[in-house]
């Protein structure tokens, strides 16, 4: 036999054998895929931003096929669509999702808010918060070194004068940023919010508003106008519970701070 | 002619440290770049390869010896490699599902993510052409994955530091990475030497 049959023919029986092995193996050791996880796992995005609670897209899908989560509208990303889709493979009724965005609780830009220090340190936050609690003369605000812009997937949060701003178009609710952020200020809330809180500063209101004229001062003046009981005062600022605002703005008008945007 | 004991103690060292497959004979480089930028990650990375070169090192060595020798086609080495060590990652994979589910979500996608690794490929070529018997070919195998290990955890750690650190504006991300990576071998290139006069 010529060397060039011999080598096509060895060739060929090893790639048969190989080829032979892998097919008798998933036959006969094939996992049975739980046909709800993968119809499950079609209807969510894929961005695996997390923002359901679990690890990924994959975690959702797993709790939702063994029956360990019940609700199918934890997807923010996806939102109503998704929600919709998952309700129709669970058999589940369909509820509808709050879109929510994320804020930064701090208006406290380089106009208005003093510096204590100068920082000339590694550009993040988390670095800048080791430093004295940052170089910013409130303790509470935003560092503005965009530790929570960088960990953004979607681009979504620019900071603009030394804090942080989100834009609520690209936002998909992930909390990345919420969990990033070493002050802690950044928090999910209702996207038809008419009204938020703009300062997270529980320094008493002459201390606070020298450090930061826009501070909010917990004069509790919001509270008072406030007719449903939505806003109260808690360590000198202002915490608004959305499930009972109705949005009509009179929190807003009576701010002598205007740090109810 | 060396002992055996002392052959595989020459090996252990000089594919950890003096023959180090990433940072001295630049194998792998694309895992080595791509998984290093987290510990886990590279972790994971690390077990996997460790865990093939080792299975590839043993089928290869018996392949070669028990058909190819014999059918005189030792130069078809480079083609029948690639197919038994993809073919192999691909069993061992399913095989790992059904039987070591923890050690399959452990590797995670890295098992058929390495079926193209060079390196993996080198360590079994390289058995065949230092004529090393069954034995010397799987510490071959083990210990160039656990030299690959090492490079990848230690500039795991390198990475980590070069995040902290503020590089000129040209420089920042992959070409600062890969002059890094650059000093990184340097440093192993330092134990050039070494092997012979420890186990010569």
């Amino acid at each position: 036999m010529s060397p060039v049959v011999t080598a096509v023919l060895v060739l060929f029986a090893i790639a048969l054998v190989c080829g032979l092995l892998l097919v008798v193996a998933s036959k006969f050791m094939a996992v049975p895929v739980d046909e709800k996880f993968t119809k499950i796992r079609e209807c969510l995005p894929g961005a695996n931003c997390g923002g359901c609670g679990y690890p990924g897209c994959d975690g959702y899908a797993a709790a939702l096929a063994d029956g360990s989560e019940e609700k199918t509208n934890k997807c923010t990303a996806g939102g109503n669509t998704v929600a919709q889709k998952l309700a129709e493979v669970c058999g589940t009724s369909f509820e509808e999702t709050v879109k929510q965005v994320a804020f930064v609780h701090c208006r406290g830009n380089c106009e208005v808010t003093q510096k204590k220090e100068v920082y000339q340190g590694t550009q993040s936050c988390k670095a800048a918060k080791l430093l004295f609690g940052g170089d910013g003369a409130c303790q509470y605000g935003c560092l503005g070194y965009g530790d929570c812009a960088a960990v953004c997937p979607e681009q979504a949060i620019r900071v603009i004068g030394g804090v942080a701003r989100v834009i609520p178009s690209r936002c998909i609710a992930c909390g990345q940023c919420v969990k990033t952020c070493p002050q802690k200020i950044v928090s999910l809330i209702p996207e038809a919010a008419a009204v938020k809180i703009a300062c997270s500063s529980k320094d008493k209101g002459v201390p606070a508003k020298k450090k930061c004229t826009a501070a909010c001062i917990g004069c509790g003046l919001c509270q008072r106008k406030c007719p449903n009981g939505a806003v109260t005062v808690v360590n000198n600022v202002a915490v608004f519970d959305y499930d009972l605002c109705t949005g009509c703005g009179a929190c807003q008008q009576a701010c002598p701070q205007k740090c109810i945007l | 002619m060396m002992s055996g004991a002392a052959k595989l103690l020459l090996i252990t060292f000089s594919m950890i440290f003096t023959e180090n497959y990433v940072l001295v004979q630049f194998l792998g480089i694309c895992p080595f770049l791509g998984v290093s930028k987290k510990l886990d990650s590279s972790l994971g990375m690390s077990g996997a390869v460790i865990f093939v070169m080792t299975l590839a090192s043993a089928v290869t060595w018996l392949v070669y010896t028990f058909i190819m020798v014999p059918l005189g086609l030792e130069y078809l080495d480079t083609i029948i490699f690639i197919l038994v060590i993809a073919a192999l990652v691909q069993f061992v994979e399913i095989v790992l599902k059904k039987y070591m589910r923890g050690l399959y979500d452990a590797l995670g996608v890295y098992l058929p993510l390495i079926t193209t690794n060079c390196a993996v490929l080198a360590v079994t070529l390289l058995n065949i052409e230092e004529n090393y018997n069954f034995l010397e070919s799987v510490v071959d195998g083990l210990t160039a994955g656990v030299g690959f290990g090492l490079a990848l955890i230690l500039f795991s750690g390198v990475r980590k530091a070069l995040e902290r650190a503020k590089p000129p504006k040209p420089f920042e991300g992959l070409p600062i990475t890969l002059i890094a990576a650059a000093l990184t071998s340097m440093t192993f290139m330092g134990f050039v030497g070494i092997a012979d006069k420890l186990f010569g």
